[in-house]
């Protein structure tokens, strides 16, 4: 097969291609090494979607008898991954390889996949346009003037361009569904503890989540196989009741989804509001019935959520303090050095969030900020439990407007929070997500999000992929 | 609404060295997204539960049992400054304090 | 101390650090060591590298239980952990896992003083300063080793119940000695596997109003402790004598100099913005693990004191000192159970267990000293024995402390040292009055005196009939004796 074609399966194809002994895993490998290499070589003319890519083809002996057949595969940087860089984007963490790997890259690996590299991301995962990165911005594929969304942004980036058959990310608030739906691809946020968060350099440890970024829906029910399973290495990981499916199906029949008036109003671009409309039209079609439904404190979650996240990050990236890795700057004592270091190693999102944080958990605030914060997500989750009573699904639009301008939303925190109002909700739940893509608006990619109870992945999933097969979205003209 | 003093307060706190262009754009701009988290200060909480986990488990317990840690070259290998196989720091000084 | 001044009394409450002796840190696989070379035993959790997680220790759940039922403290039906945040080289996530508002152990007291609370925790690293290394400008330089860091921590807390150093003093003694037969620590000071911190304030005698406390850190010995403790009340007493006030702040005791210093400046006020731990979920106690804690409970000092005050009726004094040091009441109650057989088998009944008691706390501990009597050389049988024949009169006191040296340096039976030294008492037969009658007759001063109603006077002759004897006569029985022979 050629390069171009062996780029144009899907991973799971790919996977049965090199388990049928059809592809070399090599040469798969290789297809999309160079095109990772190339783009890193660019630097900022190409995507900038890799920090690191493989130097070499790893060893595919095994591949052939494994689940995932060597496929490739594209991680967050914030994964550690022993003796290759981890740097979470941020300076602060600058030559940084870690003495060992993160349990669900360990997962994958021993399914079969292949590390091709590490992905841009923004510092931290602390943003929704990877502009935060200490690597530079990751263009957006479809307009490489525009943002691919974050902080999931090198990984977004790379799957829809066919830089990777697939990648991993973290979403906290968003940050897998939000960019799979800037780049035209689907994106999955699992039920908060399905996933091991061993290694992966936490941002707001009650939120983050990791999960795949996939061409479809099929590849992200595979990759999310192989992740799940509760470690002894974190105690609030889980046993996932039931084994993950690849999805079939050819209608909703009998499927309630609901539209939470809180989250489809106001606030949605016009563009993605036609297309989420439009799919509920289909979604009818194919048998499911469409139910207005509310989430009263949804209008409250970005708010819970900039107090909780910011608050968890500022202890969360205490440690980094410039003794033991990572970045130290110069100063004769030790208070000097601590203010230095961390003046110097984090980027201007990061800093504005750990200051938010602090302030929020500071004495005579905590009740004010974080405990309400905490009572606020309460809150949420309680009506999602009402929600899930009448409904089986609810479903939004992923993000509310298409991939905006490299810069536009830059010198205002607030605007680039709102990126993230529809997804907030669910990660503040806990609950699962996936982003679909949902067509175009002017050329560029809508997503349209699914929810559902904790656990329900496999419902998630084969009311992804019925839609999916309806809307017929085609993301190879990125892909060349 | 946050002020500059509040900004230089929680910098140290937070071991941050801003400068002073940083401490203006942050007290405006941390000023702004209080404004806006502050609604949650309307809602009616008074009996609720606040959540720090979404997941229902308990009781997450390792046993006693040693686990191999790392070679010392490997846990020093990151570190910015090695003095007699331990991670070197500038001294704390007065001010500074330990606590347990 | 002049007339006019005002007696003050000393308000003190103890903050208790207790390094469980689990085989693994608190919430990582790495071993405990104690003098292990530096940074050997790391591993990504405990230096706090990125992405690293806690996992809970069981045991280190099993011993605070162990600890709380103890001290009598309730028990949380569900605790949990909370980050507590601040900055310092021995702390490598820049955070302590603690807990806070919900410990794992309330309430409760030890002997007279009442407990607050008993948390787990865990331990800072060491930071061990080198002086100028002339890394950067010739500045000083500290080394960081994360051995210690992530060690599981009791930290017990007290209410502020006692009101002298020497009590203070008393006190841990009694908590070190709970700890050490629970089996959950080494309790060791010096070694730094218990650590006192306290808190001291001042107030006249009489009022009830608490006066500003200052907090005296890490004073590694008992020694020091009560030094410490002293020194800070009369600097207290003295800043309030002259007019000034108390400022509260953390000091250091300096046990060389006798110096106290301030360790933090007050700008460097502490804001520990404590939020519920996320990477750890709720411990909630299940009936199984606080039975399998009762379970492993051992009679504790305080309980073993009261048992042997009324049920063996030893005097408050002697089952402190008896149940204080466990390995002594061992060796008490395994010669109390060996009644000793034969000629010398007078039921050991009554007031004898005091008797007992006083030999092994008074005779035995003279020679032995901190030795624990089981790996002496006096078997409890034999020490047993001995009081019995004291108590048959088969020896007297003065021979049976010969004998006790030689049990002491050779060990054996009592008896046999009785019979192979000739140190049985000269009974009340012809033997003994033959030698009061030499004593009386060597000494007509004496004789004169006691015929005059002067029974001091017996002094000497008691003396001369001892030396005689080598100890062997009983003192009454030669009183009895002079006393018929001069017809008084
Ligand atoms: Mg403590
Ligand atoms: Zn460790």
């Amino acid at each position: 097969m050629s390069a171009l074609e062996l780029i144009a399966l899907s991973a799971a194809q790919a996977a049965e291609q090199v388990r049928a002994g059809h592809v070399d895993p090599a040469e798969l490998f290789d297809a999309y090494r160079s095109r990772a290499a190339a783009d890193e070589a660019a630097g900022e003319q190409g995507l900038n979607a890799y920090t690191w890519v493989a130097d070499a083809t790893p060893d595919t002996s095994a591949a052939r008898a494994s689940a995932l057949g060597g496929v490739p595969l594209a991680i967050k940087d914030l994964f550690s991954t022993k003796g290759i860089p981890s740097q979470s984007a941020s300076k602060i963490l600058e030559g940084y390889r870690p003495p060992y790997t993160a349990t669900v890259v360990e997962r994958l690996e021993q399914a079969g996949a292949t590390v091709l590299g590490k992905t841009n991301q923004d510092e931290f995962a602390m943003g929704s346009s990877n502009e935060n990165s200490a690597f530079g911005p990751v263009r957006n594929p479809w307009d490489r003037e525009r943002v691919p969304g974050g902080s999931s942004g090198g990984s977004a980036a790379a799957v829809a361009a066919g830089l990777a058959p697939w990648a991993l990310g973290t979403d906290t608030g968003g940050s897998i569904r939000q960019p799979a739906a800037l780049s035209g691809i689907v994106g999955m946020k699992p039920t908060y503890g399905s996933v091991s968060r061993y290694g992966m350099i936490a941002f707001a440890s009650s939120l983050d989540q990791a999960g795949p970024l996939t061409r479809d829906v099929t590849d992200a029910a595979l990759m999310l196989r192989h992740m799940i399973g509760k470690d002894h290495c974190d105690s609030t990981s889980l046993q996932f009741p039931e084994a993950i499916e690849l999805p079939r199906g050819v209608d909703l029949k009998g499927i309630r989804l609901g539209v939470p008036a809180e989250l489809t109003g106001d606030g949605i671009e016009s563009g993605v509001r036609e297309a989420f409309e439009a799919t509920l039209a289909l979604a009818e079609q194919l048998g499911a019935s469409i139910e207005p439904i509310n989430l009263p404190h949804a209008p409250h979650a970005l708010s819970a959520y900039y107090l909780i996240a910011p608050a968890e990050a500022s202890a969360n990236l205490a440690r980094f303090d410039g003794v033991r890795y990572g970045l130290r700057a110069d100063a004769d004592d030790l208070l000097g050095m601590y203010m230095k270091t961390r003046a110097e190693g984090f980027g201007p999102e990061v800093k504005r969030r750990i200051m938010l944080g602090t302030y929020a958990l500071s004495s005579g605030y905590y009740d004010a900020y974080y405990g309400r914060a905490q009572k606020v997500r309460t809150k949420i989750s309680d009506d999602f439990t009402t929600a899930f009573e009448k409904v089986d699904l609810v479903v939004t639009p992923t993000a509310p407007t298409v991939a905006f301008r490299l810069g536009e939303k830059t010198a205002d925190p607030l605007e680039m929070y709102l990126q993230d109002v529809c997804t907030v909700p669910m990660s503040l739940a806990g609950i699962p997500a996936i982003s679909i893509p949902n067509g175009l608006s002017a050329g560029l990619p809508v997503g349209f999000q699914l929810a559902g109870p904790a656990f329900s992945e496999n419902r998630l999933l084969r009311a992804a992929y019925v839609l999916e097969q309806a809307l017929g979205f085609d993301g190879t003209g990125v892909r060349s | 609404m946050i002020d500059r003093a509040q900004v230089l307060h929680v910098a140290r706190l937070a071991r941050l060295d801003l400068t002073d262009a940083e401490v203006g754009t942050m007290t405006r701009e941390l000023s702004a997204v209080l404004d806006h988290i502050e609604k949650i200060g309307e809602l009616d909480l008074d009996d609720v539960q606040p959540t720090s986990h979404v997941v229902d488990v308990v009781n997450a317990l390792r046993p006693d049992e040693p686990r191999p840690s790392l070679p010392r070259e490997l846990a020093l290998s990151q570190a910015p400054e090695v003095v007699d196989d331990g991670f070197g720091v500038p001294s704390p000084g007065a001010t500074a304090g330990a606590s347990s | 101390m002049s007339t006019t001044s005002i007696a003050y009394e000393p308000v003190i409450g103890l903050e208790i650090h207790v390094q469980l002796s689990t085989r693994t840190k608190m919430f990582c696989g790495c071993e405990l060591s104690f003098g292990d070379p530096p940074n050997t035993h790391t591993c990504a959790v405990c230096l706090g590298l990125p992405g690293a997680l806690p996992v809970v220790n069981a045991r280190a759940i099993h011993y605070a239980l162990m600890v709380g039922l103890a001290l009598g403290c309730e028990l949380a039906p569900r605790s949990i952990f909370h980050r507590k945040n601040y900055f310092y080289p021995d702390l490598p996530k820049g955070y302590q896992i603690s807990q806070y508002d919900i410990p794992i152990c309330s309430g409760g007291h030890l002997g007279d003083v009442r407990i607050h609370r008993a948390h787990l925790e865990e331990d800072a690293a060491k930071l061990i300063h080198v002086g100028a290394s002339g890394r950067i400008h010739g500045a000083d330089s500290s080394v960081v080793d994360y051995n210690r860091g992530g060690t599981p921590l009791v930290e017990i807390v007290t209410e502020p119940d006692v009101h002298s150093a020497a009590q203070a003093r008393e006190w841990l003694t009694l908590l070190r000695t709970t700890l050490r037969q629970l089996g959950v620590s080494d309790v060791n000071m010096e070694e730094g596997s218990l650590r006192c911190d306290a808190n001291v304030s001042i107030r006249p005698v009489g009022s009830d109003v608490l006066g500003t406390k200052t907090e005296l850190k890490n004073m590694n010995s008992f020694r020091y402790l009560e030094r410490g403790v002293d020194a800070e009340i009369a600097r207290q007493i003295a800043i309030v004598e002259g007019g000034g006030e108390v400022v509260q702040e953390t000091l250091h005791y300096d046990p060389v100099s006798g110096a106290i210093s301030s360790l933090r400046s007050k700008e460097e006020a502490h804001d520990y913005r404590y939020f519920p731990e996320p990477d750890l979920v709720p411990i909630v106690l299940t009936e199984e693990m606080i039975a399998a804690a009762k379970a492993e409970l051992p009679e504790l000092p305080a309980q073993r004191a009261e048992r042997y005050e009324t049920e063996l009726g030893l005097s408050a004094d002697s089952a402190r000192l008896l149940s204080f040091r466990p390995e002594l009441g061992d060796y008490f109650e395994a010669a109390l159970a060996s009644a000793p057989t034969g000629r010398t088998s007078e039921p050991l009944a009554g007031e004898s267990p005091q008797v007992l008691a006083n030999w092994i706390s008074g005779e035995l501990i003279a020679r032995i000293g901190d030795e624990d009597p089981a790996q002496s050389k006096v078997e409890p049988v034999a020490i047993a024995k001995l009081v019995a024949l004291v108590r048959a009169r088969a020896v007297t006191q003065g021979a049976a402390k010969q004998v006790l040296d030689k049990l002491v340096a050779d060990g054996g039976d009592p008896a046999a040292i009785v019979e192979a030294e000739g140190l049985g008492a000269i009974g009340g037969g012809d033997e003994l009055a033959e030698v009061v009658r030499r004593a009386l007759e060597s000494d007509p001063d004496a004789v004169a005196k006691l015929k005059g109603g002067n029974m001091k006077a017996i002094g000497p002759i008691v003396g001369f009939v001892m030396r005689e004897t080598k100890g062997r006569a009983d003192g009454g029985e030669v009183t009895r004796i002079v006393r018929e022979q001069l017809g008084l």
